[in-house]
């Protein structure tokens, strides 16, 4: 029998575990807790076994995160045994950076792409796993499973490296570094899927629930705690509601959904207009922003 | 993605079950510039229903801003994901995209057809089932359609689609898919593809995209989505032998070792004998470990650890392998390169040779001849420029394991990596090992080097000399064996000027006669030391791989390059033989510093300042340097 295609994705993202384990000094995967994150995990964990993974869990916490979050990450590091770095920008904390008063696109670029940036040189690392599917966004689309950076993270969508078969160029000077994306051809469906074969414990985010949600600039934004400015006008009501991708809570949509299971959740998916990345405002903010954001060191 | 109707009705476990179950077909879209790939894809994913609300609102107000098609929709905005792409409106790099059927899950990967980006169009084509090449009804076929067409060959895609697009220029008239069609089995009958199926069709109309077109009432094949439904996938190749490139070396504990990898083709089960490819020696498998549990059988693209009865040296690079079906083991086999570096391949150079698992240092020994992708015809030629295509003799420092590529997709590819660079500077497919390997062998020789050099009380060094012409290599390395020489050391001086009357005189000045030369003169060094002598090289040699090549060859501790660092302005006024004055003029070709690059050394082991300094002077320094290292005891 040959393998299902479901098989053939696992087996392609273990490959690539195996080989960044194999041909790096200092490799690390970058855990943002989502559910692209958790499917991660769970392969890492399976390509290794019966050792348990030779390499970190970074978690770049932006302190916007939602509490729910925050408690998952926690929880599974500790019932996995693994080791989990968590890094914040102190620099932005300090100076108050909040995704209310600054605006998505400088917040962003302060607490996830510099706050990175910082942990990956503090660190050493020359190889980041990242959780990135092709078919999220149009320039992840282009980007190579082994996807090359410069000394200062940078990516140059015009030089990549040619990837042919599965003969990676793992090869990287000093100071440069590899961005390693297991799930490059993996789709949603695919992810939701592969949660549901495999038990994969996810963040009770993604499943409906009555939450607190104010109507803002169109989108449904989740009151998860005092730090939300109410504006004049806006009222904090309790919907039915989920998320389809986590991120900062100030800048995730929620859906209203009875979504309310794994099954719930693909049904839901399967007859959606829309596409998932649509409630991520940082996508949106300007014209060909996730590019212009993977070029200054974003994931 | 989604299949947008038939959902609700069904149970939706049921529905998982069936996706599950769907086969899945990789193909690429190529073809030359403007033949409509990317707008293709726009139109399949459109037409099936694929895009979603949100992605059409961006692709509308892109269409507004970016397109090209007037008032209509620009699919083509919908792959060309980088904003190059979409402010050039062409495709540079390979975008993969994903959308699945009622029957089938596909991954296309749209390339770009500018030549200058066909190191990402064969990007696109390694992991390919089936090439969807495209063909504008008017122009009919191209160069690049015929280049890619012979790439897809020579990576093994084995289906071949001819897409006739933009038949609505040429209004559905047959005769322009007729002479096209005939045109193409033409070249492409003898390049070894299964299947090539012809479909007349307009991208930017959807004719014949996902529904057959009224306009062509003339062809009564398959439309393109449907073709791609049907077209059969490569089953498992039972019969294929047994083939396990080792990735990683599992030691969590001293109880357990196992090797993790990829099966590449074959099966193995509990109890098999396999053979370790490298050292020819015999063990069986004891467990197939995964962490869903112990398996009795594991086949062809699984990834698995397995546990042997035998501890045996095994490592990352080996291979395990059927007992009565084994690989190449060779450090010589011919290959088709296909080059993608702006720096031409030259022979004689060393890279790095990347197998799925192995990584050697290597040389091409050899090009055989370049292919005129035109016409097919074989070139002589010297060196290899970027997107050029040649069969090639490799020779690798260590023995490799492999299959002939057209046995083994996975087992007889490679990429060549610069070793100065890191850049991915070509890939190769190989056809087979070279006989004269094996059977050339070491001879071990019982008077050996120590024995030699320990005779004449010394211990051998290779000093080698680099800098611009006239820049006083010559005039510090003399000086330094007549200092050596007073103290009884046994040396020699090999001159670049002196070694081009004999030894390589057959050699010119370009790129690649310079490394053939610094070549032969590095093993001329390398036999000396061997003898025990002290060698002195003094050549210009501009380049830093070949240097580094130099410095490879010696032992450990025996090669020490000397920077003689005079600047460019110096040596044209000392001009000893007048060369420069010619060079400036014009009426010499190819010379260092002038018109051909020099690349100073980055961290010499000694660098001397020759301005306001006297020869005597930095030869003591060399002198004083070296002593530690030439004292025998």
């Amino acid at each position: 029998m040959p393998l299902t295609h479901i098989e053939k994705l696992e087996a392609e993202a273990i490959h690539i575990f195996r080989e960044v384990a194999a041909t790096f000094s200092k490799p690390v995967m970058l855990y943002s807790i989502g559910k692209d994150s958790s499917v991660m995990l769970h392969l890492a964990i399976k390509a290794f076994y019966p050792a348990k993974p030779p390499f970190p869990f970074l978690h770049i916490d932006t302190t916007w995160k939602f509490k729910e979050m925050v408690s998952f990450r926690d929880r599974t590091a500790a019932e996995l045994g693994i080791e989990l770095l968590v890094h914040t920008n102190s620099d932005g904390v300090t100076e108050g950076i909040s995704p209310f008063t600054h605006g998505s696109n400088f917040y962003t670029h302060v607490m996830k792409t510099v706050g990175l940036r910082q942990a990956l040189d503090k660190y050493g690392f020359n190889a980041a796993f990242g959780g990135a599917r092709r078919d999220e966004e149009k320039s992840r689309a282009k980007e190579r499973i082994f996807s090359f950076r410069n000394g200062s993270h940078a990516w140059d969508p015009k030089a990549q490296r040619p990837e042919m078969w599965k003969t990676y160029n793992t090869r990287v000077s000093p100071g440069e570094s590899i961005r390693v994306f297991p799930l490059s051809n993996w789709t949603e469906l695919d992810i939701w899927q592969y949660i549901l074969k495999e038990n994969i414990p996810i963040v009770p985010l993604y499943f409906a629930a009555k939450r607190p949600v104010v109507e803002r600039d169109k989108m449904l934004i989740m009151v998860d705690d005092q730090r939300m400015p109410i504006r004049h006008g806006e009222n904090i009501e309790e919907r039915m509601i989920r998320f389809r991708t986590l991120g900062c809570y100030p800048l995730t949509g929620a859906i209203e959904s009875d979504a309310a299971s794994l099954e719930d959740i693909i049904q839901e998916m399967l007859t959606a207009r829309t596409s998932e990345r649509q409630g991520r405002l940082i996508d949106n903010d300007e014209a060909g922003s996730m590019e212009k954001k993977k070029r200054e060191g974003y994931f | 993605m989604a299949d947008s109707t038939p959902v609700l009705s069904k149970e939706i476990t049921t529905y998982l079950r069936e996706q599950e179950a769907k086969s899945l077909l990789r193909f690429l879209t190529c073809g030359s510039v403007d033949d409509g790939k990317s707008t293709l894809i726009g139109r399949l994913l459109f037409d099936s229903k694929l895009i979603l609300e949100d992605q059409l609102a961006t692709l509308e107000g892109d269409s507004r801003k970016y397109g090209s098609t007037g008032d209509d929709i620009d699919f083509s905005l919908l792959v060309d994901g980088l904003e190059a792409e979409r402010e050039q409106g062409i495709t540079i790099d390979v975008a993969y995209r994903f959308f699945a059927t009622e029957k089938r899950k596909f991954i296309v990967a749209d390339t770009p057809g500018h030549e200058e980006y066909t190191r990402n169009m064969t990007t696109g084509a390694s992991t390919a089932d089936l090439a969807v090449i495209l063909v504008d009804s008017r122009q009919g076929i191209l160069r690049q359609t015929r280049r890619h067409t012979f790439i897809a060959s020579l990576l093994g895609v084995r289906n071949i689609v001819l897409a006739v697009n933009k038949m609505d220029l040429v209004d559905f008239e047959h005769t322009f898919f007729a002479n096209i069609s005939r045109a193409f089995h033409a070249f492409a009958g003898d390049l070894g593809f299964s299947t090539i199926q012809m479909i007349p069709l307009s991208a930017r109309y959807g004719d014949n995209v996902t529904r057959c077109s009224k306009r062509t009432p003339w062809y009564d094949g398959p439309h393109l989505l449907e073709y791609l439904e049907s077209v059969p996938v490569a089953a498992l190749d039972a019969e294929k032998p047994f083939r396990f490139p080792v990735q990683y070396v599992s030691r969590p504990n001293l109880d357990f070792r196992g090797l993790a990898g990829q099966i590449a083709s074959g099966s193995v089960g509990v109890g098999d004998e396999v053979i370790v490819a490298r050292s020819g020696k015999s063990t069986r498998i004891k467990e197939i470990v995964t962490r869903d549990g112990l398996l009795d059988r594991a086949v062809e693209g699984q990834v698995v650890t397995l546990v042997l009865e035998d501890q045996l040296d095994i490592s990352r690079g080996n291979m395990l392998v059927a007992p009565d079906n084994r690989p190449n083991v060779a450090d010589q086999f011919q290959a088709h390169v296909i080059w993608f570096d702006e720096q031409p391949l030259i022979p004689g150079r060393t890279y790095l040779v990347r197998t799925e698992a192995d990584t050697v240092e290597a040389s091409v020994t050899a090009i055989k001849h370049e292919i005129d992708v035109n016409t097919f015809a074989h070139l002589a030629c010297n060196s290899l420029n970027m997107n050029g295509i040649a069969v090639c003799n490799l020779s690798t420092q260590a023995p490799v394991v492999f299959d002939r590529y057209a046995e083994n997709r996975l087992t007889g590819n490679f990429i060549l990596i610069d070793r100065m660079t890191n850049r991915t500077v070509g890939a190769g497919m190989i056809d087979f090992g070279l006989r004269r390997a094996e059977n050339v062998h070491w001879q071990a020789l019982e008077v050996n080097r120590n024995a030699r050099a320990s005779l004449k009380h010394q211990k051998p060094v290779v000093i080698w000399f680099t800098g611009l012409s006239a820049s006083g290599k010559s005039t510090i390395a003399n000086s330094l064996e007549k200092l050596l020489h007073s103290h009884g050391r046994h040396t020699y001086l090999l001159d670049g000027d002196n070694v081009r009357h004999g030894l390589n005189k057959d050699l010119g000045f370009k790129d690649e006669d310079r490394v053939e030369n610094v070549r032969r003169v590095a093993e001329v060094a390398k036999l000396m030391a061997d003898a025990g002598l002290i060698v002195l090289v003094s050549f210009i040699s501009p380049f830093r791989s070949e240097r580094q090549l130099a410095r490879d060859l010696m032992c450990e501790g025996e090669f020490v390059e000397v920077f003689v660092d005079t600047p460019i302005e110096e040596c044209a006024r000392r001009d000893p033989k007048g060369l420069y004055r010619k060079a400036l003029r014009g009426d010499l070709d190819n010379f260092t510093g002038i018109s051909s690059p020099y690349e100073a050394p980055e961290s010499p082991d000694i660098h001397l300042h020759t301005v306001n300094s006297e020869p005597s002077l930095l030869a003591h320094e060399i002198y004083s340097f070296i002593s530690g290292v030439i004292n025998s005891k």
